[in-house]
């Protein structure tokens, strides 16, 4: 351990590959947000439909990614789909693929918490006025919905982030790969961790903070 | 696909002893974070002042660290400045610190779900804070909380599986090396889900019956 140099000058002086770990752990958090929202809704409204085959399936849906950890979706993922596809699958690509899937099955259900959450009155009054139902989701359930969805799919951006750091397994360059490689040229862990934990607080905790606010300003 | 049931079958002695360390560390984890989780409310209980904000920052600081970082940061990171932990006691800090701050949470709903004219009715009886606590508000929070504190149990033993990440022979670890020893990779995603499931299903199932036998009573 080198003593005398300044812990800033150190992280400094790795700038080149902690700014390609952070950028690829942003980059990934972001598209896989943006997959999930798009399945997110769409699996919103499916668990909204009273059928009790769609609720069935989407309940085992949900509940797949609550019992097996998403560890082993990712190992799933990166094995199985070039086996079975024939072909070779990035693994950042395999993983945007998992985390979509997982980010759909968690947003939808937000999605139907939001929804349900409205009181019937409003549909109701919605429907007495003669309203068609596209006219009740388009102007009175989804704009209302959308308010109390904001806040939680913030937290859910969170949790993306801070999942990113499991990518490692899988062959991803994010972060935490770049600062093994840090660590193994340099021996200095240390510095590198403590980086890292911070790096990823000072990254969710702006989100949680706004999350918090917007929930206050909806209320 | 061809499954080598035989080979799935040899590996069974394996993956449970792995499935053992898996529980142990997670029963540990459970215990110290719930433990975390009744010291953070009876500090805000109390107003104790210094100690709020304590738990307060601690709370923040777990709820928005990845685990990895915090494995990573006890495992390879204080070694170099004189701390050495073995990996099993990084697994249960870090699982402990991860679900303390879940715990804070689940408890502190379940209290404040409590009605504020229970608490004055309390004070007007003239039972001192620590009765009202005692007798008013824990009988009726626990049970509100007992939602969250399944949904943490479970989220934790979910979290168990990157304990691995530091070399410990959990379940998730032990099928890595599995895999890379003997590319069977099928046969051991398959065996890893279903110990997973084994391990999960009565949980939520258990889970699912207590919340309906709860509302039922209320």
């Amino acid at each position: 351990m080198q003593d005398n140099m300044n812990w800033l000058e150190f992280l400094i002086s790795e700038r080149v590959l902690l700014l390609d770990g952070i950028y690829q752990t942003i980059y990934v958090s972001l598209i896989a947000l943006f997959y999930s929202l798009i399945g997110g809704l769409l699996v919103g409204f499916i668990r909204c439909i009273p059928n009790k085959i769609s609720a069935f399936i989407s309940r085992i849906y949900l509940e797949s990614f609550r019992i097996i950890p998403l560890i082993v979706w990712l190992f799933a993922a990166f094995f199985l789909i070039p086996r079975f596809m024939g072909r070779g699958f990035s693994s950042e690509a395999s993983a945007i693929w998992v985390f979509t899937l997982w980010g759909s099955a968690e947003i939808g259900e937000l999605v139907k918490g939001a929804i349900q959450s409205l009181p019937t009155i409003q549909r109701e009054s919605a429907l007495a006025l003669g309203l068609s139902k596209t006219q009740l989701y388009m102007y009175i359930l989804i704009p209302q919905a959308v308010r109390r969805l904001i806040p939680t799919v913030i937290n859910m951006a969170t949790r993306i982030i801070k999942t990113t750091s499991m990518l490692d397994f899988v062959g991803v360059i994010e972060i935490v790969a770049r600062s093994r490689q840090i660590i193994e040229r340099t021996v200095e862990p240390f510095i590198i961790w403590s980086f890292v934990f911070f790096f990823f607080f000072f990254l969710c905790y702006p989100l949680t903070l706004w999350s918090r606010h917007l929930e206050k300003k909806f209320r | 696909m061809n499954l080598n049931v035989d080979y799935m079958i040899s590996i069974i002695p394996l993956m449970t002893s792995a499935a053992t360390y898996t529980i142990k560390i997670t029963v540990l984890g459970v215990f110290f974070s719930f433990l975390i989780g009744i010291a953070g409310n009876i500090v805000y209980y109390y107003k104790i002042p210094f100690l709020s904000g304590f738990f307060k920052g601690y709370t923040e600081i777990s709820r928005n660290t990845p685990i990895i970082a915090q494995l990573f940061f006890l495992f390879f990171g204080l070694p170099q400045v004189g701390i050495t932990l073995s990996g099993f006691v990084c697994g249960v800090i870090a699982l402990s610190f991860l679900g303390g701050s879940y715990m804070v949470e689940a408890l502190r709903s379940g209290i404040e779900s409590v009605s504020k004219i229970q608490k004055e009715s309390g004070f007007a009886l003239a039972l001192s804070k620590t009765q009202i606590l005692v007798y008013i508000i824990l009988p009726q929070a626990l049970r509100t909380s007992l939602q969250g504190l399944f949904a943490n149990v479970i989220f934790l033993l979910r979290e168990s599986s990157l304990i691995g990440a530091i070399a410990v022979p959990e379940l998730m670890h032990v099928a890595r090396s599995e895999i890379s020893m003997f590319f069977r990779t099928e046969e051991v995603l398959l065996m890893l889900t279903f110990y997973y499931i084994i391990l999960i299903a009565p949980i939520s199932i258990f889970f699912t019956f207590l919340e309906k036998r709860l509302r039922y009573a209320r």
